[in-house]
């Protein structure tokens, strides 16, 4: 049975990088940018839904709905002030940009609240009142699944499907993947770049705010790093999966957090993250593009 | 192919030292280009560039290679901001607008290397063209309300008319990547067609065909003009194309209009001569 516990914390590990690797994912094919900050993001969700609910004792969902309002602005202002302004600059100085709004934001963070970690009230108490854990009990309590660990892996079969409806069927959606192939020929066919763009990055930070909520539920620590980390690894799920493809970061997430919890079960607690991009290292050898991505040769 | 038998197209003079067929007159031109030029650096890419297009013209813009024909097209789509000149689409200047308003107001354009959406359908590719013309937004898109299925369902319908009307109607479904070529550069027109023009622009639509796809594509762009009633400038190396189906035709050499007429005078002209087979010995 632990084996199965392992798989199902796995699983509900790797929703949250997959919810966090379709902004990063959805914001490079369209922009073709890395979007350091994204990681930040998740942490500025995370304490707008600290604050609502311990602060104001203000109900979960309000929290969630005020953490993905205030991200939803934050992405667009970032893209705006940050982003927009270097469209025609080389590369490079946009991943630079990234970075720099990735500290600009933890730091913000710790000077408007604080180094100091603070303990997330999660969304789905782990226990309820009759002090009984919160959770799925299957097999006479041999496996249980906590609700929140339920509730992450739903959240990400929800946004995986709403996401590839979206992109798939709407004129949006279909706007969104004309700019990523040809911004040029997208535009003039009429369809206005600046605004897909900013709707790109609207979606994305407010996929990382519901991850936010959700990652600090599961493991409620909370600071002002408590974004970097996570965003890096689903960073690494979005490159596994093979970068620009929606399908390709949910199956770089879901393996990733699979992977990381072996490792932590089986090998080391200490080596997980080595493991973790070990097989990433190997992966990328022999698949450059990675999982599902489309390695396209360079026309010489 | 026999192509349809038509009156010899009489240019008429209209104010601003253009020229643009008879039956136009009485109408403003669609568009008026008035000493347009662009810069590159201290290269003079294109200059004096004066021009108009009555509203059912077919126009064509030739010249050697590296004359500056595609420069002009990027001029018109707002690719590029012009150095110095006026455009006038309908009338109005396109000095405030940039490439998507430029669409909106009524040009399309068609691409010298196919710039087809290749991961997406072909009946999606024409869905992209129709994007200003669907009327729903991101909220109705995301909870598929009500609003979202009929957009779709009229998109769908406008799509597949138009794909019908070039015969292309049965390779809705297919990727627009693995199209022979032929239909590439058709289905490139569609998607233009799509955004509703009154000035439809063609780079080179037949490069790369042969004389039958060519004469094929002589017969729908005639067929455009007629059912769409719109106006087409297009950039041609086939000649027999641009005199076949042009009713005025311009000619620029080094960024410079060297002459305009229609396909008879443009054929006698001395300076044309010149520009392509160089200059006739002296005696």
């Amino acid at each position: 049975m632990s084996f199965l516990n392992n798989v199902i914390t796995g699983v509900s590990l790797g929703s949250i990088y997959a919810i966090i690797a379709l902004g990063y994912t959805m914001v490079y094919g369209i922009a073709k940018m890395l979007n350091f900050a994204h990681g930040d993001v998740i942490m500025v969700g995370a304490f707008m839904c600290f604050f609502a609910m311990g602060s104001f004792g203000l109900p979960p969902l309000v929290g969630v709905l005020l953490a993905v309002v205030v991200c939803t602005v934050l992405g667009m202002v970032i893209e705006r002030l940050a982003y927009k302004p270097l469209r025609q600059a080389p590369s490079l100085a946009v991943l630079i940009t990234a970075i720099g709004v990735s500290y600009l934001l933890q730091n913000g963070a710790q000077i408007l609240w604080g180094a100091a970690t603070k303990t997330f009230t999660p969304i789905i108490s782990p226990t309820n009142a009759a002090g009984e854990p919160n959770a799925l009990q299957l097999f006479g309590g041999q496996l249980s699944i906590s609700y929140v660990a339920l509730l992450s892996i739903v959240v990400c079969l929800v946004v995986m499907v709403s996401l590839t409806l979206f992109t798939g069927r709407t004129k949006l959606g279909k706007a969104m993947r004309a700019c990523s192939e040809d911004k040029g020929a997208a535009q003039l066919m009429g369809i206005n770049v600046d605004s897909t763009i900013s709707m790109t990055f609207a979606i994305g930070s407010a996929l990382a705010a519901v991850a936010g909520v959700l990652m600090c539920s599961a493991y409620p620590i909370l600071s002002p790093t408590t974004g970097s980390l996570p965003g890096i690894r689903a960073f690494t799920a979005a490159v596994f999966g093979g970068i620009g493809s929606i399908p390709g970061a949910f199956l770089g997430g879901i393996l990733l957090g699979i992977i990381e919890t072996f490792a932590k079960a089986y090998i080391s607690t200490d080596l997980s993250d080595a493991v973790v991009f070990a097989v990433l290292i190997i992966v990328l050898l022999v698949k450059p593009a990675g999982l599902l991505g489309k390695y396209v040769p360079e026309k010489v | 192919m026999v192509m349809p038998k038509r009156e010899p197209t009489k240019l008429v003079p209209v104010p601003s030292t253009n020229i643009i067929p008879e039956r136009d007159v009485d109408k403003s031109p669609i568009l008026e280009c008035r000493h347009l030029g662009i810069d590159f650096g201290g290269l003079t890419a294109v200059n004096e560039f004066n021009m108009a297009i009555g509203r059912t013209e077919i126009a064509g813009l030739i010249g050697p290679n590296g004359a500056g024909k595609t420069t002009v097209f990027n001029l018109l789509t707002k690719v590029y901001q012009p150095t110095r000149g006026t455009i006038l689409l309908d009338g109005v200047d396109t000095h405030s607008m940039n490439t998507v308003q430029v669409n909106k107001a009524g040009i399309a354009r068609t691409f010298q290397n196919i710039r087809l959406f290749n991961n997406l359908t072909v009946e999606d590719n024409v869905k992209l063209g129709l994007h200003n013309h669907i009327s729903y937004g991101m909220w109705q898109g995301l909870f598929r309300l009500p609003g979202y299925w009929k957009g779709e369902r009229v998109a769908h319908e406008r799509a597949m008319e138009l794909l019908s009307i070039f015969d292309m109607a049965h390779l809705a479904s297919a990727k627009a990547g693995s199209l022979p070529y032929g239909a590439q550069r058709r289905l490139e027109i569609v998607r233009a067609l799509a955004t509703n023009p009154s000035l439809l622009l063609l780079d080179e639509p037949a490069a790369g065909m042969n004389p039958s796809e060519t004469a094929e594509l002589m017969e729908n762009i005639v067929k455009i003009r007629d059912t769409f009633q719109i106006a087409i400038l297009l950039i041609e190396h086939d000649m027999s194309l641009v005199m076949g189906i042009c009713e005025g035709i311009c000619v620029l050499n080094f960024g410079q209009i060297i002459a305009k007429g229609t396909p008879d005078e443009i054929q006698a002209d001395p300076a044309v001569i010149e520009a392509y087979l160089g200059k006739q010995k002296e005696g």
